[in-house]
């Protein structure tokens, strides 16, 4: 693997950014649109369609989340924040396969060099 | 748009900015670029930098194939605008709309070369399940792909599995083919930043 992959650091920071950086909504809340866990409706229907069915989202999700008294600055990130969540899950799924794909590779080359 | 911060809460030197786009492009500015210069410094800028890394920094991959792989994970999310803005990117990139929309309509006998379409595959996959394993994993560097290249696809499939989704949940209008040539020609001249 290679230990300097420039995307990697700049998704960090992003992640960061969205989750840790000053913001109109909660770090908590935004932390649980991340996650997509933890939430209440309206806003957990919102959340979960961003995260799984986001074709399904409707005018009616967030016409629902605006009057339980968030402000669209607010939706706006959390809506953000369930989109890098899912993204990330599956980055971070992928990357850690990759790595150990990668491990099992050089262990069965270092296997069949000791066969020689 | 769904929120009205998107289509009217910008600044004066955005507003500007807006209008010289549309003056130049003789398209009204996409959606998707509406996205990234809201309060910037909360997304669209570490996202713009993020996707430009992605799509046009270092990469085995060309920049066609990596458009490609935007509207191949597009396609998974049916994700209209994202499909339309990166399949008209792909097919300008490598100067062959064929290749494109035989890739789109059925990958497994589409005339790519194989590491190609092994990551096709599993960009399919990941989008669709929302994870892949370690023999996915296998099955695609035993097509030829280096451990590099799946991680610059997978960045690229972080990329579009974020923006496909906010494409639709704040709504983005899918404007015709002539905004989508426009775009394209951007993206291929100027990049994501």
């Amino acid at each position: 693997m290679p230990t300097e992959d420039k995307k990697r650091i700049v998704h960090q920071v992003l992640v960061t950014r969205v989750l840790e950086g000053d913001g109109r909504a909660p770090r908590a809340e935004r932390r649980a649109a991340f996650d997509n866990a933890g939430l209440v409706e309206p806003l957990r229907t919102l959340i979960d369609k961003v995260a799984k069915q986001p074709t399904r989202v409707a005018n009616e999700d967030v016409a629902k989340v605006e009057a339980s008294g968030l402000s669209e600055d607010q939706i706006f990130e959390l809506v953000i924040c369930a989109a890098i969540g899912q993204a990330t899950r599956q980055y971070e799924t992928a990357l850690e396969a990759l790595a150990l794909a990668m491990t099992g590779k050089k262990g069965s080359e270092h296997a069949s060099k000791d066969s020689h | 748009m769904r929120l009205k911060i998107l289509t009217s809460g910008y600044g004066f030197g955005t507003k500007v900015l807006f209008a010289f786009i549309h003056a130049v492009s003789r398209q009204p500015v996409p959606d998707a670029a509406k996205l990234v210069f809201y309060r910037p410094e909360f997304y669209g800028a570490p996202m713009k930098e993020f996707t430009h890394e992605a799509m046009r920094g270092p990469s085995a991959w060309s920049v066609g194939d990596r458009e490609l792989m935007a509207a191949v994970i597009s396609k998974m999310n049916a994700c209209a605008f994202c499909i339309g803005a990166h399949t008209a990117t792909a097919a300008r990139a490598y100067h062959d709309e064929a290749k494109v929309s035989a890739v789109l309509a059925d990958l497994e006998t589409a005339p790519i070369e194989e590491p190609l379409r092994a990551t096709l595959r599993l960009l399919g996959k990941l989008t669709r399940e929302h994870a892949v394993t370690t023999d996915d994993m296998r099955a695609v560097l035993a097509a030829g792909v280096s451990c590099e290249q799946i991680e610059d696809a997978l960045a690229v499939s972080f990329a579009f599995n974020t923006t496909d989704r906010l494409a639709d949940a704040f709504g983005f209008f899918v404007p015709g083919p002539k905004a989508f040539e426009a775009g394209a020609k951007f993206l291929l001249r100027r990049g994501y930043r």
